[in-house]
């Protein structure tokens, strides 16, 4: 079995799976439950400055959208940071922290957007032994009206500014939470990274309303008959998150900065692309908040099983392997020509390949009257989109053509590497002629 | 009483109260609505899908399917109707393993198709649940058809007309409508008087004047309702019943499997009904299996099927047989009667083996006896009391196109005229096409 202990800007841990700052953090008790199950880490749901505890709705907080059998595929929520009073977090983090000295235990924090508050609240959690901090600029809802949360990581200079802040009133290490709400998520990141920030972490939730529902014409999750715009996590946010932990992972400002993975993180796989485009570890929570704790144990086997047939011995093995090939349109080699294959073996003969190509692609796949279906490589450019419909898995691929020969749609010969920025149809480079 | 299954000969009450009451509920419960919402989403809403070319109604299958997945049974109810009224009925007697379901593309790869029957039933059965009729009848046109038989074929035929403005009259035979909807099928498939509440809510179209008790013949002729009607459909089915032409025939207790079937579905109370320790159904169909199944249901000891070929030539399902042999029947293949025994009523039936041979069904000289204190006849239906006029083809009413016969102005549809299978389904889609030609036909000039 492979060696999942992850080192993550000095924060060790026996595996990288890190419970996120959320309602499954919120308190001693889920928390001492979580590292039972096997959480490698925990990021304590986010604390406020002293006084009167935040309130909650006291109606529905979390809308969901469902798959097939009411498989949750993405949930959102209204709820704030914790309403709990903070002398009660702060005993409760420094109780579990004593009883599970290997394990993460970061303190995500959210004050106003002044040094004092900030330098307040560090120095209460001084003695709680927590192995680091993680700015909460991401929080979309409530808090973010009050000036805090994503109305702090929507502005640059203010993460930059407060992460100065904390850097120079605190030893700990800091990780910077980012939100997604905002057109360029490595501005953020870069004012992250010049303010001292040891790490980011992304991302947060995204603004959303889940559905509408049409009887009340009312947003859902609905409140007295209101509804506002909640955060949205869970599986379907995922590519989303992808791509904006790669875009950090591979600009030139922020390559190196060490990254936690949030986003949808449901299964091993998950956590293992996430490492893949250069997050150190993996936070998770709304798989937990579906199915438990105890889906830490999949994500433990499956991630272990991956890197012993790899041959990886340690977790930084994969983080960042697949970053040198995240690249921009330009670059893809327009040389690479594939071919969609149907297997005739594995074919049901739904016709779905046939449906979506001939009314909405290339009419490029053929239907004989006895529902056999077949690629026309004269049309064929390729798209995938029969290979993303067909239900059967692997029943049609995409096949390369050789290089020398012909493609049939355009009566080129397939030739060696060639992109955008050196195409006879870019303006850019007759410009240059 | 105190009767059991080993009380000799025939008696009623063989079972626990309790047993009939589970016995003749319904066999293939509902779906609700998350085990439909789960059906449903199985369906790959394929291109040109081949359950819909399967459907001898062509209902369109993946639209009705996805209208559940979206919330709208309703909606889904309303594409099942407009191809099919007795989409209700066919949802519980269709043999979708022989239909739909067989060429569904989850059936070919998984061997697990989507439960179209199932879902088809949860889509009709909210609708009518509601008590809403979903069409409206279009102006009348003053024409006026008679329509024979209030059967599927006859009922559909009706609605289709009718909906279309013009003013119809169905003639039944019997006291009730519904025809082998309401005397022909397995109780346990259509459990709380379903028929005569389809009957009853396909009626609401308006238009339809219903006349039991007419038979053609008898009450009616043909060349009456021709005077009187601008068009005429028969759909009166086949009344008449195969003989076994084996020696013994006439002795007591030797019943068509068709009137038991009826019988059964009349009585209120199953545990009323004498059934024999031991009962021989002779047949091949889904009337065999129906009345075996139902004899088992009723206490019988001992019921076993007797097919004169292979197994594999029973027109029964494959489905349908196992059923049966779930419930204790035992089939029994390549064996047919040569004499029925007994002092009065039949004690023995005997069966002679029997070789299929290209040159036809040979009988050979080893015979078996089976014990039998009823024998029921489940070996086909004829068609009787036929107008002469009329041209036969394969002893059914002769039609051509959309069920047109030979007599101008007279169309057949169902088990009484050529052409398809003898299932509720084809009824309905010949009642529909029919009604459809005449249409066409009463809108041209005359």
């Amino acid at each position: 079995m492979a060696n999942l202990a992850s080192d993550f800007i000095g924060i060790k841990s026996p595996n990288p799976f890190w419970l996120a700052s959320a309602p499954p953090t919120d308190k001693e008790y889920n928390v001492r439950r979580a590292y039972e199950a096997g959480w490698g880490g925990v990021v304590w749901k986010t604390l406020g400055s002293e006084g009167p505890p935040v309130v909650n709705v006291n109606g529905p907080r979390y809308g969901a959208i469902w798959g097939a059998d009411r498989r949750l595929l993405g949930l959102n929520n209204i709820e704030l940071i914790t309403d709990r009073p903070l002398e009660i977090n702060l005993r409760e983090i420094k109780s579990v922290k004593r009883d599970y000295r290997d394990r993460a235990l970061v303190i995500s924090l959210m004050v106003p957007c002044d040094e004092e508050s900030w330098k307040d609240i560090l120095h209460r959690i001084e003695d709680t032994e927590a192995d680091g901090v993680e700015l909460n600029f991401g929080c979309p809802h409530g808090m973010a009206e009050r000036g805090m949360g994503s109305a702090v990581g929507q502005v640059p200079e203010y993460i930059e500014m407060v992460t100065r802040w904390v850097k120079q009133h605190s030893r700990m290490p800091c990780i910077v939470k980012l939100t997604p709400n905002i057109s360029d998520i490595r501005k953020p990141a870069e004012a992250a990274k010049r303010g001292g920030a040891d790490a980011v972490s992304l991302i947060n939730t995204i603004n959303s309303i889940t559905s509408v529902n049409l009887d009340s014409f009312s947003p859902e999750p609905m409140i007295d008959g209101k509804g506002t715009h909640g955060g949205y996590c869970g599986p379907a946010v995922k590519p989303i998150a992808l791509n904006m932990v790669a875009e950090i992972a591979r600009s030139m400002e922020t390559r190196g900065l060490p990254i936690s993975g949030i986003g949808g993180v449901t299964t091993w796989r998950d956590a293992a692309e996430f490492m893949m485009l250069g997050a150190g570890n993996v936070q998770v929570c709304t798989a937990a908040m579906t199915y438990g704790f105890k889906i830490v144990q999949e994500m433990i086997s499956g991630l272990s099983d991956y890197m012993d047939q790899k041959g990886f011995t340690s977790t930084a093995d994969l983080v960042g392997r697949a970053v040198p090939n995240v690249t921009d349109w330009q670059y893809l080699n327009l040389n690479y020509v594939t071919k969609a294959r149907i297997d005739q073996d594995l074919c049901i003969s739904c016709g779905r390949c046939f449906a979506a190509c001939e009314d909405t692609s290339h009419q490029a796949i053929a239907m004989s009257p006895e529902r056999v279906f077949t690629v026309k490589d004269d049309e064929c450019v390729a798209c995938n989109l029969c290979v993303n419909v067909c239900p059967v898995e692997n029943c049609i691929t995409m096949t390369e053509l050789p290089k020398g020969a012909v493609d049939e749609r355009t009566g080129r010969v397939v030739s060696d590497y060639a992109n955008w920025t050196q195409h006879p149809n870019n303006p850019s480079v007759q410009a240059a002629e | 009483m105190s009767n059991s299954q080993l009380t000799p000969g025939i008696a009623p009450g063989r079972l626990p109260a309790e047993a009939y009451q589970r016995n003749f509920s319904d066999l293939d419960p509902p779906l609700d609505r998350h085990e439909a919402h789960v059906a449903a989403d199985r369906c790959y809403f394929c291109h040109d899908a081949p359950c819909m070319t399967a459907c001898p109604t062509s209902i369109d299958i993946p639209l009705f399917i996805r209208q559940i997945a979206t919330g709208t049974p309703d909606a889904a109810a309303k594409t099942i109707f407009s191809q099919n009224i007795l989409g209700g009925m066919c949802a519980r007697v269709c043999p979708t393993e022989q239909l739909c379901e067989e060429v569904c593309v989850r059936e070919v790869a998984e061997g697990k198709p989507v439960e179209i029957g199932r879902l088809q039933r949860y889509a009709t059965d909210t609708l009518m649940a509601k008590g809403v009729h979903p069409f409206t009848r279009a102006a009348p046109t003053g024409k006026r058809v008679a329509v024979v038989g209030a059967g599927p074929a006859g009922l559909s035929a009706a609605h289709r007309l009718a909906m279309l403005g013009h003013e119809v009259v169905i003639f039944d035979a019997r006291p009730k409508p519904g025809g082998l909807n309401e005397f022909g099928i397995a109780s346990y498939k259509t459990p709380g008087d379903f028929a005569q509440a389809e009957v009853e809510w396909l009626m609401r179209i308006g238009g339809i004047t219903l006349k039991t008790g007419h038979a053609l013949g008898r009450d009616i002729t043909l060349e009456g309702l021709r005077a009187e009607h601008d068009a005429v459909f028969l759909g009166m089915g086949l009344s008449g019943v195969n003989a076994l032409r084996a020696e013994g025939e006439d002795r007591a207790n030797v019943h068509a499997a068709v009137d038991f079937i009826a019988t059964l579905r009349q009585a209120p109370d199953k545990s009323t009904l004498p059934i024999g320790r031991d009962v021989v159904v002779i047949g091949g169909g889904m009337t065999a299996v129906d009345a075996a199944v139902q004899s088992k249901l009723l206490g019988a000891e001992n019921v076993t099927i007797v097919y004169r070929r292979g197994q594999e030539k029973m027109s029964a399902s494959t489905h349908e047989q196992e059923h049966a042999t779930s419930v204790g029947v035992r089939i029994l293949c390549n064996a047919a009667p040569v004499a029925v025994h007994g002092n009065g009523a039949v004690r023995e039936v005997e069966f002679a083996y029997t070789e299929d041979t290209p040159s036809g069904l040979k009988l050979g000289a080893e015979t078996f006896r089976l014990k039998a204190d009823q024998l029921f006849k489940a070996i086909g239906q004829t068609l009787a009391g036929q107008p002469e006029a009329l041209e036969l083809a394969g002893g059914k009413i002769a039609v051509t196109g959309a069920g047109r016969t030979s007599l101008d102005g007279v169309w057949a549809g169902g088990d009484c005229a050529s052409g398809g299978e003898d299932l509720t389904v084809t009824a309905v889609a010949e009642g529909r096409d029919a009604a459809m030609d005449i249409h066409a036909r009463l809108a041209q000039p005359s």
